[in-house]
């Protein structure tokens, strides 16, 4: 088996997302999907700090400490961007404006509910953001992250034990291993790392999964 | 037979100047205990000079509202540090730099309310508005909304949040004339205008005050009646490692 790469995994959600999209790219590993989006494409990301028509980072030396992202990294407004104070920024989030949104996660149950803010530890400093209001806001959540835990347990599960997010709110699920619909009729495969079969990735991931009938979002 | 007032001149005496000279002279009356909102998101629109007058005011046992709970040596975390904040309302402390904060919370020394970040907003804004309390999806379900009224409206279910009110906002934006009329900056407006409505005292930190009639009144972002006190200050901008921290 050969797992897919960060670059692999941000590449193919960048590739399913139509263009003329509103996007909004949580914080963690979905930042790196900006990278793969073609700039010809006109997909206009969201950052809930105030900007929509979000830019790559400016190359060094440029940095303004006034144009920021949700990660609190440089970045440049595009051509058509607008700036907005934080109330309007959560209406387009909360007020299902926003077409799309990526999310990390710690654990995501077969019905959908996300659980990507809190872990419980002992020593552990809750931070919540702006992940609440996409999971319930935008029209399609998406989640990216790696199948398996350090110690090999699946983050895919059959309900989550981290404190919840969002409830029934992910529609797919972008891994290492697999590309991953939450459908009404459970967990669907839309696609597999190299050298994997169905048998095998339903044994690391330890819920039922089907092959899904669609190969990606653009046809589905 | 009186002037019509369209064709009124302002008096050479101005009437209305919320300008103030220092950043002391506008925080002199923050008193122990008071809830204070302080702009900005990470350092972006953080009105550091307000907050370096406020340690030096010495008012204490505060609440303060903002997005996170500091970054590295600069602004918003001194005053952590410093002891004078009793309860912090954010909805994003923890990160790479928050060094003060994670300190303070893991010994017991600092209140934590934690709020989801369209809540913390939303709230903030209802406070302005004058609204009661409003019902919103956001938490449902999850830890943030246990002990809250919840109710299925139009088939969503639904938490109650209440308004957040202050007694002053600190806030940071680009240009004001003597009313208290706003512009900002790119991202650095984010919690500035609704904060400002917010509070019964609205402090502002800009980089210039310019003549009244500058600002095109199209552009204007914060209009002057949620503006109380204007301080002009060079700008502060906070070490490049805090810049570029997640």
């Amino acid at each position: 088996m050969q797992r897919f790469t960060l670059q692999e995994m941000a590449a193919r959600v960048a590739r399913d997302i139509p263009e003329g999209s509103y996007v909004n790219l949580g914080i963690g590993l979905p930042t790196m999907v900006a990278n793969f989006l073609p700039p010809d494409r006109e997909i206009v990301l969201h950052t809930e700090n105030g900007l929509l028509g979000m830019g790559p980072a400016p190359a060094e030396g440029d940095e303004d400490p006034d144009l920021i992202n949700a990660g609190k990294q440089p970045v440049t407004a595009l051509p058509g961007a607008a700036y907005f104070h934080h109330a309007d920024s959560f209406a387009m989030m909360r007020g299902g404006h926003l077409d799309l949104c990526v999310l990390g996660a710690y654990q995501v149950s077969v019905a959908g509910d996300l659980a990507n803010w809190h872990t419980r530890a002992s020593d552990a400093i809750p931070a919540v953001g702006g992940a609440m209001d996409l999971a319930i806001g935008a029209k399609r959540v998406c989640v990216m992250m790696e199948h398996l835990t350090r110690t090999g347990e699946s983050k895919i599960v059959a309900r989550c034990t981290y404190p919840l997010t969002g409830l029934a709110c992910v529609d797919r699920v972008y891994t290492d291993l697999a590309v991953i619909d939450v459908t009404a009729g459970g967990l669907a495969v839309i696609e597999m790392a190299p050298g994997l079969d169905l048998p095998e990735l339903a044994r690391l991931t330890g819920v039922p999964l089907a092959m899904g009938p669609h190969p990606n979002l653009e046809t589905a | 037979m009186p002037a019509p007032r369209s064709g009124r001149s302002l008096s050479p005496e101005p009437v209305i100047d919320k300008t103030v000279p220092t950043p002391g002279a506008a925080l002199a009356d923050v008193f122990d205990g008071a809830t204070v909102m302080i702009g900005g998101f990470g350092t972006a629109g953080m009105p550091s000079a307000l907050i370096d007058a406020l340690i030096a005011q010495g008012a204490r046992d505060l609440t303060v509202v903002n997005n996170n709970a500091g970054n590295a040596d600069f602004g918003l975390a001194l005053l952590l540090k410093a002891k004078r904040v009793r309860k912090i309302i954010c909805s994003f402390p923890r990160q790479v730099d928050s060094w003060h904060f994670d300190t303070l919370y893991r010994a017991g020394k600092i209140e934590l309310e934690l709020v989801a970040q369209g809540n913390l907003a939303e709230r903030i804004r209802a406070a302005g508005a004058g609204i009661g309390a409003f019902f919103t999806p956001t938490g449902y379900g999850t830890l943030l909304a246990e002990g809250k009224e919840t109710r299925v409206i139009e088939g969503r279910p639904c938490v109650l949040e209440y308004p957040i009110h202050a007694d002053f906002a600190l806030i940071a934006a680009l240009r004001a004339d003597r009313w208290g009329n706003l512009v900002y900056r790119k991202t650095a407006r984010n919690f500035g205008p609704i904060m400002a409505s917010a509070a019964k005292c609205t402090i502002v930190q800009v980089r210039e005050v310019v003549p009244l009639s500058a600002l095109d009144p199209e552009a204007i972002v914060t209009p002057g009646i949620f503006v109380h006190r204007v301080v002009a200050v060079a700008d502060a901008q906070p070490p490049a490692r805090s810049r570029a921290t997640a």
